[in-house]
C-alpha cells in the first residue's frame, strides 16, 4: 500500500532548501551529526500523500456509522487509527512520532474533503507544492475511499447549502472561506499539558460525567456523549505513545550500537510516561507536546496545524530543574529542541483543492513558536531557553516551524539584539510581535488579564488566548475588490456577472462622499453575505466533525461538556481577515484627488482606462502613480482615507454575533491571499495593473512607500491596532542596511519605536533585488533563499513565478 | 523666519551620526570634489533635473511653460537655460518625475515639523538630526536658527561639514552643535586644490580650532582609490588627526562608490571620473590599520 521510503526522493534532492554543497562530508548545518542527518532527511524527502488514514477511516465509518453519537464515533475513529497506524521511528531520532507512516507523508481527511482521482494526478505532477502518490494508491483510493464519501463530505454539504449571492461573491473572489475544506484551526496551547497528563484529564472527565444533572439540564445527554468522546480520545493518544514505547524497546534490543540502544530505551521510558502523566523532565515536556500536537492534527486537519504557544516559557522550569539536578546540559537541551524543530518540518500542510489551493500555495502549515513575551503575571518571559531557541532557528534554517519573538517594554535589549542578529541572516524568521499591544487587543475582546498575557499569536499574526480559545479564522476579505465592483455598480468586470448589490452608476456620483457611501453599502452587504455562511459552517463542524481530543486540551471544554467547535472553550472568536488596505486607500485617494478635487480626469476616462488596463493611458497612469498621496508615506491625505476604511471595516465586522454567543472581530492579514485576490481583479484606480497582487496585510502597496521605514511606521501607527485582532507589516531590508553591529542595534530600535507607537507586528525580509533576480536565473544556486512572505517564510525556489515577482517588487529601502 | 534651500531630506538615516537620524541636505557647496556623490548639492540655486529614460514624451511640460523654454525632441525635453526662470511648473505636471526641481526653499518651522515627526525614533535610539549638504554653513543664518530651534526642543544636532568656512562662522555654529562630522580629503595642498577646487589650509586650521574649542568631532574620510588611498596621504592624515587637541577623534572611512555618473546626466554635465576607483575590501582594511596604528578608533562606514 505505502511506497518504499527508498524510492521517495525522485526529484533532485534539495527540492526544499538543501542549500549546502553536495559533498559527502558536508551534510548541512546543525549542532552535531545527529541533527545534521535528521535535518538533511527532513529537507530532502519530498512531500507525499499517505492514504492509510483515509482507508482506516472509511472502513471504520462503513462498519460503525449510526451505532454511536457523532462525538463518540469521531473519538472511536481516532482510537482505531491510533491502534492501527504505521509507526515511524527513525535512526537518530530522540523526539518520536509522525502523523503519516514516514516523514513528510501527509494523510487525507475525506470526511471533510474527498480528493478526486484528478486532484491526485494534479498534486502528483504539478511544479510547485507537489505531493507524490503512486498510481496504485490512487487506484486503491478510487476503489475504497471515494465511493463511500460521495455526497457525505462536509464540503459537499456546505456547497449544497450556500445561497446564490454567496456563491456569486465567492466565485468573483470577494472573499475566501477557510472552513470549506479544512477544519477551523489556528489553535495554540497554554501550559496545562505540562502540569496534567491524560490520566488527570480522564479523572476530570469522569467527575464531570458523574455530576451531570439529567433532571434539570436539557443538554446533559449531549454533554455525556461529548465527555465520553473526550475520554476515549485520551486513551487513543496514550495508546499511540505506548505503541512507540514498545517499538523503541524492540529496536533497543536489536540495536548493535550500545549508545543508540540506550537512547531507544530512554525514548521508551519517556513514551511510557507521557502523555499519560505530566512530564517530569525537559525531554518529556517536549515529547508531551509533540504527542498532543500529533493527536490534534491526526484527529482533524485544523488550519495552521497546532501551536505550542509560549514554548520557551513552558519549557523553562523543566530546563532549570534538569540543569540544577545535573540531569541535562545546555547542549543536550538544544539537541532535543533541534529534534523537535525537525519533527515539525516533517509535517507539511495537507494539500488543498479549488480556490483554497489557489490562495494558499505553500507546504507551510504555520506552526508558530512564540519566544520571549510576558508571563501570565506580567513579568518578562525571556529565559535561557529563549536564547537556545534563537540559536536553533539560526542554525537549522528550515521552513517549519515558524517562529516569532515577542518584545514588550520589559524585554531586555540583549534578547532583542540576539533576535535581530537572527533576522539579519535573512532566513525570514523570526517575526516580531508586541505583547503590550496585543494584550490590550485581547482585553478589549473580553479576556481576563491573565488569559490575555498568556495569549499570543498563532499561525501568522492573529491573536488569541492560548489554550483557552477557539479563534477561528473564517477567510480573507478582498477589500479592493469591493471597491472594484462598486465602480461597476455591483458587477464583476472580469465576468460581467452581478457579484454584489447595485449601488448606483458611478458616472452619476457628484462627490467623493457619494462614491464612498456606495462603497460602504457594498462592503456591508459582502461582509453580511460572508458571515451568514461562516455561521452555517461553524454549526456543520460542531455537529458533524467535532474534535474531542482537541477539546481535552483547551480549557473549559471539559467543564462545559462541549466541543471545541461548539463553544466549549472559555473564549470563542471568529475573525475575518481584511486584505488590501493599501490598494484600497491608494485607489480611493486617486479617485478623490484626480476625479473629484483636481478634476484632472473625468470618472468616465478613469473607468475606461481601468477597463482597458491603462492601455494608451500612460500619461493618466503615471500621473496617478507619481502625483497621488499614497498610504505609507506619513501623508495625512492618504492616511486619513485609510483610517476611514479601517474604521468602516471595524463597523462592518467587529462585534457581529457568531453562533457561540460571542463575536466576530477583524484582523489585517493576507498571508499569500493578496496574490490570488490580485489575480481575480482588473486594474485599479491607483495605477495597479490587472492581475497584479494587491497590498498585503497593512503594508503599503508595492513601491508606494517612498519615504523609508520611519514614515511607514508613522503611517501605520495612525491606525489603532488594539481594535484589531492583529495587523501585519512587511518591511524589506537589504543586507547592506544591516552590515555592522550598530545597524543591528538600529533595527532593534526601529522595532522598539514601532511598538512604542502602538504597532502589533513587524517582519523583515533581508534580501537584495540582484540576489532575487539572480535566483530566478539560476535557481539551483540559491536554494538557501528563505524569504519571509506575509506572515510566514518560504523558499524562494519553491514559490511560483507570481510569488517570486511579488517578493522582488516589495519596496526596497535601498537608498538609506 | 528665514528660509533655506534644501535639496533632500532622508528619514531613517543610520550613517550620519549616532542612532536613528533624519538628515537634512542644504544646497550649495564651495568645493567641487571630483567624486561628489551629490553633484546637485554644489550649486546654491534651484536646479532642474531631467531623466530622459523616464520621459514618455507627453509634452505637458512644454505646454505649461510660461516662457516657452522647454522643447520636446526625439532625445527628450531640452530646456533653454537662458529663458528658464526655474519656476517649476514643468516639474509639477510631469507625470513620471522625469523633470524634477532640485532645491526647495523651506522655513525653519516647516523643517522643525518634519524633524519632530522622527522623535519616537530619536528617543529609542539616541538619534537626532544631521545637517549635511552641500556645505550647510554656506547658509549660516538659516543653519544657526535651525540648530538653536532644535536645541530648544532637546534634539541631538550633528553638522556634516567640509570645513571650508570662515573660522568665526564655524565657531559660532559650534555653540549650538552637539557633534561635527568633519570631512578630510587630502593632506597635500596641491592635490587637494586639484581634486576639490580649493586649498586645504583653511580646512585643516579650522579643524584644529574646532578641536581646541572642545567641540565633539568625528572625522570622516572618503576613501577614493587612486586619489587619497596611498600610504603617504593616509599616514599624514592619521598623524594630523592624532595630534589634534582634546580627546582622540573617532575616524570613519567611507569607501567611494561609483554612483555619481547617473546624477551628472540628470544635470546635463559631464565629469571625467576615469581616475577614480572603488577600493576593494583589502585596501579598506589596510587603510583602517594605518589609523589604528596612530591610536585612533577607525571604523568603516557611517
Amino acid at each position: 500500500m505505502e511506497r518504499d521510503l527508498k524510492i521517495v526522493p525522485q526529484r533532485k534532492a534539495a527540492a526544499e532548501g538543501n542549500f549546502y554543497p553536495e559533498k559527502p562530508d558536508a551534510i548541512g548545518p546543525g549542532m552535531n551529526e545527529r541533527v545534521q542527518r535528521l535535518r538533511k532527511l527532513s529537507v530532502e524527502v519530498e512531500p507525499s500523500l499517505s492514504i492509510e488514514r483515509a482507508l482506516h477511516e472509511t472502513a471504520f465509518y462503513r462498519e460503525n456509522y449510526g451505532k454511536y453519537s457523532i462525538p463518540v464515533l469521531r473519538a472511536l475513529n481516532f482510537l482505531d487509527h491510533c491502534q492501527k497506524k504505521t509507526l515511524y521511528l527513525g535512526d537518530d531520532e530522540l523526539i518520536v512520532g509522525e502523523r503519516g507512516p514516514r516523514p513528510k507523508a501527509v494523510p487525507t481527511f475525506p470526511e471533510l474533503t474527498c480528493h478526486s482521482v484528478e486532484d491526485f494526478h494534479v498534486l502528483n505532477t504539478r511544479e510547485q507544492q507537489r505531493y507524490t502518490i503512486s498510481e496504485a494508491d490512487i487506484a486503491t483510493y478510487a476503489r475504497e475511499v471515494i465511493p463511500y464519501w460521495q455526497g457525505r463530505t462536509v464540503r459537499e454539504r456546505i456547497f449544497a447549502h450556500v445561497p446564490g449571492e454567496w456563491q456569486a461573491a465567492y466565485e468573483a473572489g470577494l472573499f475566501t472561506e477557510f472552513m470549506e475544506q479544512r477544519a477551523p484551526g489556528h489553535t495554540a496551547l497554554d501550559g496545562q499539558i505540562y502540569r496534567r497528563g491524560m490520566l488527570d484529564f480522564k479523572l476530570q472527565i469522569a467527575a464531570e460525567l458523574a455530576a451531570l444533572d439529567y433532571l434539570n439540564d436539557p443538554e446533559a445527554t449531549d454533554k455525556a456523549e461529548q465527555l465520553k468522546a473526550m475520554d476515549i480520545s485520551c486513551d487513543a493518544v496514550i495508546l499511540f505513545a505506548e505503541r512507540h514505547a514498545e517499538l523503541a524497546e524492540t529496536m533497543a534490543a536489536g540495536a548493535i550500537n550500545p549508545q543508540r540502544s540506550a537512547e531507544l530505551r530512554k525514548i521508551a521510558e519517556v513514551c511510557r510516561r507521557v502523555p499519560a502523566h505530566a512530564p517530569s523532565s525537559f525531554h518529556e515536556a517536549i515529547q508531551m507536546y509533540w504527542f498532543v500536537h500529533l493527536g490534534t492534527i491526526t484527529e482533524l486537519n485544523g488550519w495552521d496545524a497546532m501551536n505550542p504557544g509560549h514554548f520557551d516559557q513552558h519549557l523553562a522550569p523543566f530546563y532549570a530543574a534538569d540543569i540544577a539536578a545535573g540531569a541535562l546540559t545546555r547542549d543536550q537541551a538544544k539537541e532535543l529542541l533541534c529534534c523537535f524543530w525537525v519533527k515539525v518540518n516533517n509535517h507539511p500542510a495537507p494539500p488543498k483543492v479549488g480556490i483554497t489551493a489557489r490562495e494558499s500555495g505553500t507546504y507551510n502549515d504555520f506552526t508558530n513558536i512564540n519566544i520571549g513575551g510576558i508571563t501570565g503575571d506580567g513579568k518578562d518571559g525571556v529565559s535561557e531557553v529563549s536564547y537556545i531557541m534563537l540559536e536553533v532557528i539560526e542554525e537549522l534554517h528550515i521552513l517549519q516551524p515558524g517562529s516569532s519573538v515577542h518584545v514588550s517594554s520589559k524585554t531586555p535589549d540583549r534578547f532583542l539584539n540576539a533576535a535581530c542578529k537572527v533576522i539579519r541572516q535573512g532566513h525570514g524568521y523570526p517575526s516580531v510581535f508586541n505583547p503590550d499591544v496585543y494584550v490590550v487587543e485581547l482585553l478589549r475582546q473580553g479576556k481576563s488579564i491573565k488569559d490575555a498575557r498568556e495569549g499570543g499569536c498563532s499561525g501568522c499574526i492573529e491573536v488569541g488566548a492560548f489554550g483557552k480559545e477557539a479563534f477561528v479564522l473564517t477567510g480573507y476579505l478582498n477589500v479592493p475588490k469591493v471597491l472594484e465592483i462598486t465602480l461597476n455598480n455591483g458587477i464583476d468586470p472580469l465576468t460581467g456577472k452581478l457579484a454584489g448589490i447595485e449601488t448606483g452608476d458611478p458616472l452619476g456620483f457628484t462627490s467623493y462622499d457619494e462614491l464612498y457611501g456606495a462603497f460602504l453599502r457594498q462592503l456591508n452587504f459582502i461582509v453580511d453575505t460572508k458571515v451568514q455562511v461562516s455561521n452555517y459552517i461553524d454549526r456543520m463542524f460542531a455537529k458533524y466533525a467535532p474534535a474531542p481530543f482537541l477539546s481535552v486540551v483547551i480549557e473549559d471544554c471539559i467543564s462545559k461538556g462541549k466541543d471545541y467547535y461548539d463553544g466549549g472553550p472559555r473564549y470563542n472568536t471568529n475573525y475575518i481577515q481584511c486584505t488590501g488596505l493599501g490598494t484600497t486607500t491608494d485607489s480611493l485617494a486617486a479617485l478623490k484627488k484626480h476625479v473629484f478635487e483636481d478634476r484632472s480626469f473625468s470618472m468616465e476616462r478613469l473607468l475606461k482606462a481601468i477597463a482597458g488596463n491603462f492601455a494608451g493611458e500612460d500619461f493618466l497612469r503615471q500621473t496617478i502613480i507619481n502625483k497621488t498621496p499614497f498610504f505609507g508615506n506619513d501623508d495625512d491625505y492618504a492616511d486619513d482615507i485609510a483610517l476611514q476604511v479601517y474604521h468602516d471595516l471595524l463597523a462592518a465586522i467587529d462585534g457581529k454575533p457568531n453562533v457561540k454567543g460571542e463575536a466576530f472581530h477583524l484582523n489585517m492579514l493576507s498571508t499569500t491571499c493578496h496574490i490570488y485576490f490580485g489575480k481575480v481583479m482588473g486594474a485599479t484606480p491607483n495605477g495597479r495593473l490587472a492581475g497584479k497582487s494587491i497590498s498585503d496585510g497593512t503594508s503599503p502597496s508595492h513601491g508606494a512607500d517612498t519615504h523609508g521605514p520611519s514614515a511607514v511606521i508613522r503611517t501605520l501607527t495612525k491606525l489603532d491596532h488594539t481594535m484589531s485582532g492583529g495587523t501585519l507589516l512587511n518591511q524589506r531590508f537589504l543586507p547592506s542596511l544591516l552590515k555592522r553591529d550598530e545597524d543591528v542595534a538600529r533595527l532593534g530600535q526601529l522595532i522598539r519605536s514601532y511598538f512604542t507607537l502602538g504597532g502589533h507586528h513587524i517582519q523583515f525580509n533581508i534580501v537584495d533585488t540582484a540576489t532575487l533576480k539572480a535566483a530566478q536565473e539560476t535557481p539551483e544556486d540559491y536554494k538557501d533563499l528563505l524569504v519571509r512572505m506575509a506572515g510566514y517564510s518560504d523558499y524562494f525556489n519553491d514559490m511560483n513565478a507570481d510569488l517570486q515577482q511579488e517578493v522582488i517588487e516589495r519596496t526596497e529601502n535601498e537608498s538609506f | 523666519m528665514s528660509q533655506g534651500l534644501v535639496f533632500d531630506i532622508k528619514r531613517y538615516s543610520i550613517n550620519d551620526g549616532p542612532g536613528i537620524r533624519i538628515t537634512i541636505f542644504l544646497k550649495g557647496c564651495p568645493l567641487h570634489c571630483l567624486w561628489c556623490h551629490n553633484p546637485e548639492s554644489i550649486s546654491p540655486k534651484i536646479q532642474k533635473l531631467f531623466t530622459a529614460a523616464k520621459c514618455i514624451g507627453c509634452g505637458e511640460c512644454c505646454r505649461v511653460c510660461p516662457v516657452h523654454a522647454c522643447r520636446l525632441t526625439s532625445e527628450g525635453v531640452i530646456t533653454d537655460g537662458s529663458l528658464c526662470t526655474l519656476c517649476g511648473q514643468c516639474a509639477d505636471v510631469c507625470p513620471t518625475l522625469a523633470t524634477e526641481m532640485s532645491g526647495r526653499f523651506r522655513s525653519v518651522d516647516d523643517l522643525l515639523g518634519i524633524i519632530e515627526k522622527e522623535r519616537p525614533f530619536f528617543d529609542q535610539s539616541g538619534g537626532g538630526v544631521t545637517f549635511s549638504g552641500g556645505e550647510p554653513m554656506q547658509q549660516p543664518e538659516f543653519l544657526s536658527e535651525l540648530l538653536e530651534a532644535c536645541g530648544r526642543k532637546n534634539i541631538h544636532r550633528a553638522v556634516d561639514t567640509s570645513g571650508f568656512v570662515k573660522t568665526e562662522t564655524l565657531l559660532r555654529v559650534a555653540k549650538s552643535t552637539d557633534l561635527f562630522l568633519y570631512d578630510l580629503k587630502l593632506m597635500d595642498p596641491d592635490r587637494h586644490q586639484r581634486y576639490t577646487g580649493v586649498d586645504n589650509r583653511l580646512i585643516l586650521d579650522n579643524l584644529k580650532a574646532l578641536a581646541a574649542s572642545g567641540a565633539a568631532i568625528q572625522v570622516r574620510i572618503p576613501l577614493i582609490g587612486g586619489v587619497n588611498d596611498d600610504s603617504a596621504n593616509l599616514e599624514a592624515t592619521a598623524a594630523f588627526v592624532a595630534a589634534l587637541p582634546g580627546a582622540k577623534k573617532a575616524v570613519n572611512l567611507l569607501p567611494y562608490h561609483d554612483v555619481a555618473r547617473g546624477k551628472d546626466v540628470k544635470l546635463g554635465q559631464v565629469r571625467d571620473l576615469a581616475e577614480l576607483r572603488e577600493p576593494d575590501a583589502a585596501e579598506v582594511a589596510l587603510a583602517r590599520e594605518v589609523f589604528c596604528r596612530f591610536g585612533l578608533n577607525a571604523n568603516v562606514g557611517g
